[in-house]
């Protein structure tokens, strides 16, 4: 277990060092600091001596020193729009991405399990032969449309729910402000929460049902059918145990996914997160912000990735002997 | 793909028996859902093909754009419909059924093109890490895991915008097909190199496999004219699905304004730019290129399903 352990954050540590080197690249190529600081009426000369004062003209790999010093002690530059500390910039805008993620997960968790498991039972019932026909609908549509669909039926149509923003929010601890606890902030997550689930539904529900077919066809559920034991306890304590170990990994590497489509998502809805403060960043070229973005959500996937590794590694022990 | 076969059909009876055996053929003619869906995706082939010439306007020509015409409801339900756009024009004007023609052959061709490159490349490296093993195979299959982990939307998305950014709006314009096939082909490699190898190391045990390599041929030719041919039903399999994959990819980052342009719109960039008008009514801009990307992203899917039902890899595998 330890030396699995210490394998996965080596690796860990690995792609960060990567990320964060390709992330300086980007800083180093994009954009010049100098007119951002100084605008164009400064002379040749005093250009040379600022470029030189700031280490500009140094090479590659001592630059990219300096930036990881910096970046490993959470400064990552000051945004050139918003005249702050990037990160800070992202980890304001963090709250808002991670509440439509969670939201999304919840529902993705409530409608996946049931609707899979069911289907994998019963699958010959009207009911399973309709999940599988929407879910391969389902895939083919592409997050926007159903983002645009929604919006078009439930604001423009209907009038039912808002189409864009976060609605009111409450401060929780510090920069954290939630839109969980007031009823506007939850009318105003339901449509884009939907979206993001709408894009993973198809593909959990499938899995869950593959999963837990191939689960009900083994000797040991056999077993338990000839020991007498119930049908709810076989299906949800039993078969259900083993069905949720493929749909780990699998959740894990899709929370990645998630994270990458609330940029479309929050585009269509207008919605203030980190997504949506990307795009603004990358057309205003505000370098720093993109850099530290990308070393916000590479964090976040490298995290989250080994953070997957680890808690499958507990639940199945057979992971242990192959991480040796 | 199973249209290939269509079309070699007529050229040499004795492949047209053999083709009419097969197990492939045998299940196609019985199922109706795989016959709807192929008739479907060569309508639009044969849409995309010959745009040119079904299309009543040029979309890309200024010269036969009227602003005066923008927003013009589709022809058959309203008292404003003109007769001439039968599907309506969008917010520049343009004839929305022309441009829908025009913007199903450019999502088409990048979707292809860049399937290809994916196919390329992870082809390539499937065999090689399967063929070779070892440490080969370690990095191959590491730098897969890692790459997969980053989604591919993500990794096109960080890549293409700040290629936008580094060159600026108008030029990044002109480089963007290239630039979107390029992404979604490398972002997607992993795909295939897995699926290959899974196969590769299956075939390798075999004895047809010994017997080349006894017979002293190389092993390049080994992989490619001997074990490749072998693999090619989960190839199949996957191109299908990828092939949709990469053409909603294509959408997603030109709905972002990552892709193509207005003046040469795909059906994604068609959607983005009518979503500003369909709050005030012109739901017709977004709606039908819409259900044009939708139907034929669902044909495809639907088709792969079918080959994967037939041909079964997990068990060819076996």
């Amino acid at each position: 277990m330890i030396a699995f352990l210490i394998k996965r954050f080596f690796q860990a540590v690995v792609v960060m060092f990567v990320i964060s080197l390709i992330s300086f690249s980007i800083q180093d190529n994009l954009g010049d600091p100098l007119r951002e600081l100084v605008g164009q009426s400064v002379s040749e000369e005093e250009r040379q001596a600022l470029r030189d004062e700031m280490g500009l003209n140094d090479p590659f790999l001592v630059q990219y020193a300096r930036f990881a010093t910096n970046a490993l002690q959470g400064d990552l530059g000051t945004s050139y729009f918003f005249k702050e500390p990037a990160l800070d910039v992202i980890l304001n805008k963090l709250p808002a991405t991670l509440e439509l993620v969670i939201g999304a997960t919840l529902i993705i968790v409530l409608v996946s399990v049931p609707t899979g498991v069911y289907s994998a039972i019963k699958p010959n019932s009207f009911f399973s032969r309709a999940v599988m026909g929407i879910s391969i609908v389902g895939i083919s549509v592409p997050v926007f449309l159903t983002a645009i669909g929604l919006i078009y039926l439930f604001s423009i149509e209907l009038g039912w729910m808002p189409s864009y923003g976060r609605g009111e929010t409450v401060p929780v601890f510090g920069s954290w402000e939630t839109g969980f606890v007031t009823g506007d902030g939850l009318a105003h997550l339901v449509l884009p929460c939907f979206t993001l689930a709408s894009i993973m539904l198809p593909l959990f529900i499938r899995l869950i049902r593959a999963e837990m077919m191939e689960v009900l066809q083994s000797e040991y559920v056999k077993f338990a059918w000839a020991k007498g034991i119930s049908p709810t306890r076989i299906y949800f304590l039993h078969a259900l145990k083993n069905t949720m170990l493929p749909v780990i990994t699998v959740g894990g590497v899709q929370i990645g996914t998630m994270v990458a489509y609330t940029i479309l998502t929050e585009t269509v809805f207008q919605w203030p997160g980190m997504g949506f403060l990307f795009l603004e960043a990358v057309n205003r070229v505000d370098t720093p912000l993109i850099v530290a973005y990308l070393i916000v959500v590479g964090a976040i996937f490298v995290i989250t990735n080994t953070l997957v590794d680890l808690i499958y590694g507990l639940v199945n022990p057979t992971v242990k002997l192959a991480g040796k | 793909m199973s249209n290939q076969i269509l079309e070699a059909a007529p050229a040499a009876p004795t492949t047209w028996q053999r083709i009419k055996d097969s197990h492939l053929w045998h299940s196609f003619s019985r199922d109706r859902v795989a016959q709807f869906s192929l008739a479907v995706f060569l309508s639009f082939v044969v849409m995309a093909l010959f745009a040119p010439a079904i299309a009543p306007f040029d979309p890309y020509d200024v010269s036969q754009i009227d602003i005066l015409d923008s927003e013009i409801p589709p022809s058959w339900n309203e008292d404003e419909g003109d007769a001439r756009f039968w599907l309506g024009t969008d917010a520049q004007g343009r004839d929305l059924w022309s441009t829908i023609l025009y913007g199903t052959r450019t999502s088409l061709l990048i979707g292809l093109a860049a399937v290809a490159l994916q196919a390329l490349l992870g082809i390539c490296m499937g065999l090689m890490a399967g063929y070779f093993g070892g440490r080969i195979d370690s990095l191959l299959m590491r730098l897969a895991d890692v790459q997969l982990s980053f989604s591919t939307m993500m990794v096109a998305i960080v890549v293409l915008a700040v290629f936008q950014a580094t060159f600026g709006t108008e030029l990044y314009q002109e480089l963007a097909m290239f630039m979107l096939i390029m992404v979604i082909g490398i972002a997607e490699w992993p795909q295939y190199a897995r699926t290959i190898r899974a196969s590769v190391l299956a075939e390798k045990k075999k004895e047809y496999v010994d017997a080349a390599r006894v017979m002293g041929l190389r092993s390049p030719r080994i992989m490619f004219r001997h074990i490749l041919p072998n693999t090619l039903s989960p190839i199949l399999v996957i191109s299908t699905v990828q092939v949709a994959n990469a053409i909603i990819s294509e959408a997603s980052l030109s709905f972002l304004g990552l892709g193509m342009p207005v003046s040469e719109p795909s059906l994604g960039s068609l959607i983005s730019s009518g979503f500003e008008y369909i709050f005030s009514g012109s739901w017709w801009i977004t709606v039908i290129p819409g259900a044009v990307l939708i139907s034929l992203v669902l044909v495809m899917n639907l088709l792969g399903d079918w080959l994967r039902d037939v041909l079964n890899p997990k068990l060819y595998k076996g």
